[in-house]
């Protein structure tokens, strides 16, 4: 077992100063080692490495929220952060009450083989497949870029209701992009892989097949042609689209646009809000999924919540504060970027359950329309519902079948009426992942969902 | 300085060393309902190092940060660093910028008025924000959030060929995002106002674009899909300026990254349009002294009168390109890289008010909110499709509003397309500053 990050009778003291002025405390430890490594036009370009050391500590008085964070871990450094947050929580009095924790929950880490065990001599060379693989798949591949990232995250978490745990998080990832030439112009592709685990989960095909992936991808698209203008019955890849339900609901099903009233979904628990079709779930318990984690940052237990249910609301997510004031549990969706950061209500993996189609009957079924193979990022506006999202692969549908390429693009539309849109769902899932921004902290999440089809989506293109 | 200084000691031989180390200060604030729901005041540090190590073919780089400047840590780092270096590529272009005569401008950009300025004044403004914003229209039904949030940053960059940098830098900001409501349905509208210190923040002008920006989006409809002219307001017209500033980096010419390539001297753009970047006019938010590899940053005229004259550089992509750099290196904090890039964009005003552009186009659509940039734009490609908010312009006016809508084409038709530059020069935070903005011919997506 590892020498814990700070020793329990320096966290119980700190606990207990800070709870002395409110109603609530928490200390949240992070050490965060990163490295990456990166090539460009076949060299390699730069490896770095990067440590986070520090402390966060937060106050609660009644509904304000006081927060200091600090690098320095002696018991000096974290007094001075917990007096600071008492103290702009509460702007005067307290004094020590004591708190007691009792045993640490450590939760095993789930990588195997740690970025520490790694060679950068092997992290080098896996680079330099993708490059080789890339280049392999056509002339008009001009440029590659090739990422590789790890990071290997202790954290332990204490608060005054006795919650006391620790965990570490281990993320690995590897990127490629292309850009292709032709006569057209230029057209780029790009592949992500990203996994909870270890480098046991990076093998020599998952690095092939990704550079393989962006190749084409950006080689189909200097076929590309503009992609239409208006609404049309949309195909979703498996595993491509979930991000259309982390935008067109997820956001708004986060308990603190709920409870301030500026989701279009808050007091609705109980009403059909989709189609029958839609069960959507979002579960921290996904073990290698990008979102997966043991506890959330505020030290409860990542869980499988069924938000959406045959259509209907059934749930909404929750964070510790939002969970207090209802008087709930936290369903583990309590996240945040780093110590430096307060957490807030998050998505982990969130994913459609699969349906009973069959992908290719759906794609024949569709005289004209719109195939999407990979969705890029999008964004939401909760208290409207309106969301757009981007199109990095799409292509025409016409007669049942896939046709031409088409250029990138955004889809626009509204949740509400998105989801009622959903017709058809096949069985073949599968997750991608994704990182997460809001209120300006990042974090990683899985989306998930099989081919799938919505009647009408408006298509944001500049074809007729 | 005198710790990066010393820093560069622990140099061997073969090596080239630069630190960057940086601290600030910040608080942010949150009110809800009349009062605090969330205070945060931290001061944070950091160390970012690149180690150069030349080589027969040119020079290799390692780099390792640290979020800490405490001894054992900034030594990690450079041992890190240090051992980075021996997997890179030997490069001919790659090199640490070296001193070059420019004179840094000497803007003063850090006022002390951010640290001595009470918490509680700070708090008062931000509830004041949001009371003023519950009470300015009956159809605001809810206030998300009003926050109050400044910084003051300092730096300092030391390499062992010579370069030495100072940075400061203060920033306050309030913004506000407001819910208006007809009972049927509800709008957003985001109010911002930025300065360098607390005392020159406009809360009127910061509430009162919240207000008017959800209130008058009450009943928007979707439009039917056609082409028209579109009027993108100060702010919208910041953001399209600033991804078109990323193809106007030399490392994203050099590596062939950038729909401007090859194109120097070409009419990229409409007559109207004279882009220049200017990080020593203190009026832009992003105006800096010095660039991130420590030169003095300095003004470049980009695209004049629609004519492509230049990119801008940093010492390496400057160095692949066969010229110097233009003072024009970023860097994202301790952990990033100095990359080339514009850092604070303008557009020569025209000589037209807002008014008079609507006025102008006649019929058309102007918008003053754009969604999904991240995910609809590709500046490789130049390929542009985002969402929208705004008002249809009927008859030289703003009438009604509209939502749910897709405006695309691509940025080297938009650039060729620009109507009107307006007057109205907006100072915005980020890398563009912007102002009315008439652009023909872009397909809107409706229903």
């Amino acid at each position: 077992m590892a020498k814990p990050l700070v020793e329990t009778d320096v966290i119980e003291r700190v606990l207990g100063a800070a709870r002395g002025f409110g109603d609530f405390a928490e200390v949240f430890v992070e050490d965060r080692v990163t490295s990456s490594a990166s090539l460009d036009q076949g060299r390699i370009e730069e490896l770095s490495n990067g440590r986070d050391r520090g402390a966060g500590i937060r106050v609660v008085v009644g509904e304000t929220t006081g927060f200091a964070h600090t690098a320095d871990l002696s018991e000096t450094g974290l007094m001075a952060a917990a007096t600071a947050a008492a103290t702009i929580a509460q702007r005067g009095g307290g004094g020590a009450r004591r708190v007691a924790l009792g045993t640490r929950a450590d939760h095993a880490r789930l990588a195997e083989v740690l970025p520490s065990d790694v060679d950068k001599a092997a992290k080098v060379a896996w680079l330099r497949a993708a490059n080789d693989v890339a280049r392999s798949e056509g002339a008009q591949i001009t440029q590659v870029q090739v990422g590789l990232g790890d990071s290997s995250r202790r954290f332990l978490v204490a608060n005054s209701d006795g919650v006391f745990a620790s965990d570490h998080q281990v993320r690995t990832r590897f990127m490629v992009s292309c850009v292709a030439q032709g006569d057209t112009g230029m057209q780029t592709g790009y592949k992500p892989f990203a996994t909870t685990r270890g480098y046991e989960a990076l093998t020599d095909d998952v690095v092939a097949d990704a550079a393989r992936q962006a190749a084409r991808q950006a080689l189909t698209k200097l076929r590309a042609r503009p992609a239409p203008s208006g609404d049309l019955p949309v195909v979703l890849a498996g595993g491509s689209g979930g991000i259309l339900f982390h935008e067109a609901c997820g956001h708004g099903l986060e308990a603190d646009a709920i409870l301030k009233r500026a989701s279009v979904y808050a007091g609705r628990v109980g009403e059909q809000v989709a189609s029958p079709l839609v069960t959507l779930v979002d579960d921290g318990t996904v073990q290698g999924e990008w979102g997966y984690l043991a506890i959330d940052d505020e030290g409860y237990a990542g869980t499988r919540n069924v938000l959406i249910e045959n259509g209907v609301l059934t749930d909404y997510m929750w964070d510790l504060l939002r969970a207090r004031r209802e008087g709930r549990a936290s369903s583990g969706n309590g996240r945040r970027q780093s110590y430096q950061h307060l957490p807030m209500v998050r998505m982990t993996n969130t994913y459609l359950m699969p349906g009973a189609d069959d992908a290719d009957e759906i794609i024949a079924q569709t005289p004209y329309g719109v195939y999407v193979a990979q969705l890029g990022g999008g964004q939401v506006n909760t208290a409207t519902g309106d969301f757009v999202f981007g199109m990095t692969e799409a292509y025409l549908i016409e007669n049942g079948e896939i046709t031409a390429p088409l250029r990138d693009c955004n889809l626009i539309g509204n949740g509400p009426e998105t989801l009622a849109r959903v017709d058809a769902v096949a069985a073949d899932f599968s997750m991608t992942p994704g990182t997460c921004g809001k209120n300006g902290q990042s974090v990683p999440v899985g989306t998930g969902q099989a081919t799938m089809r919505l009647s009408s989506v408006t298509i944001g293109g500049t074809a007729a | 300085m005198e710790r990066a200084r010393r820093l560069l000691e622990s140099g061997r031989g073969d090596e080239q060393i630069e630190v960057y180390l940086s601290r600030g200060v910040d608080t942010d604030v949150e009110v809800y309902e009349g009062s605090v729901e969330k205070l945060t005041t931290a001061a944070s540090a950091g160390v970012g190092i690149r180690i150069l190590v030349d080589g027969a073919g040119g020079a290799r780089v390692g780099t390792a940060w640290a979020g800490s400047l405490d001894e054992g840590a900034v030594a990690d780092a450079l041992n890190q660093a240090r051992d980075n270096a021996r997997f890179a590529t030997e490069d001919e272009f790659l090199a640490f910028a070296r001193p070059d005569g420019v004179a840094p401008a000497g803007m003063s950009l850090r006022d002390e008025s951010v640290i001595t300025t009470p918490l509680n004044d700070k708090i008062s403004l931000a509830v004041e924000l949001e009371r003023r914003v519950r009470a300015g229209d009956p159809r605001i039904r809810q206030v998300e959030s009003a926050a109050y949030s400044d910084y003051v940053i300092e730096g300092a960059l030391a390499s062992s060929v010579g370069v030495e940098a100072n940075y400061a830098r203060s920033g306050a900001y309030l913004s506000v995002e407001a819910i208006a409501s007809d009972g049927t349905s509800d709008q957003t509208g985001y109010g911002l106002s930025a300065a360098r210190r607390p005392q020159d923040l406009d809360l009127d002008a910061a509430a009162t674009d919240a207000i008017i920006r959800s209130t008058r989006m009450l009943g928007a409809t979707r439009p039917s899909t056609r082409r028209t002219v579109v009027v993108f307001d100060p702010r919208t017209a910041a953001t399209v300026l600033a991804i078109i500033g990323g193809a106007l980096s030399g490392e994203a010419v050099v590596r062939g990254r950038s729909f401007f390539a090859g194109r120097l001297g070409e009419v990229v753009a409409a007559s109207a349009v004279t882009v220049v970047d200017d990080p020593t006019d203190a009026r832009h938010f992003a105006a800096s002294n010095f660039d991130g590899e420590g030169l003095a940053c300095r003004r470049n005229v980009l695209i004049e009168r629609g004519e492509l004259r230049a990119f801008v550089y940093d010492t390496v992509s400057a160095r692949r390109a066969g010229t110097t750099s233009t003072g024009s290196a970023v860097r994202a904090g301790i952990a990033g890289t100095p990359s080339a890039g514009p850092r604070a964009l303008v557009m020569s005003s025209g000589s037209h008010s807002q008014e008079e552009i609507l006025a102008a186009v006649g019929q058309g659509l102007y918008v003053d909110s754009l969604t999904g940039v991240h995910s609809g734009v590709n500046p490789i490609s130049g390929d542009f499709s985002v969402g929208v908010t705004g008002l249809m312009i009927r008859d030289g006016q703003l009438g009604e509003p509209v939502r749910e809508v897709t405006v695309a084409s691509t940025l080297q038709r938009m650039l060729l397309d620009v109507a009107y530059v307006g007057a109205d020069t907006t100072w915005l935070p980020g890398v563009a500053a912007g102002q009315s903005l008439a652009i023909a011919d872009l397909a809107i997506s409706g229903s």
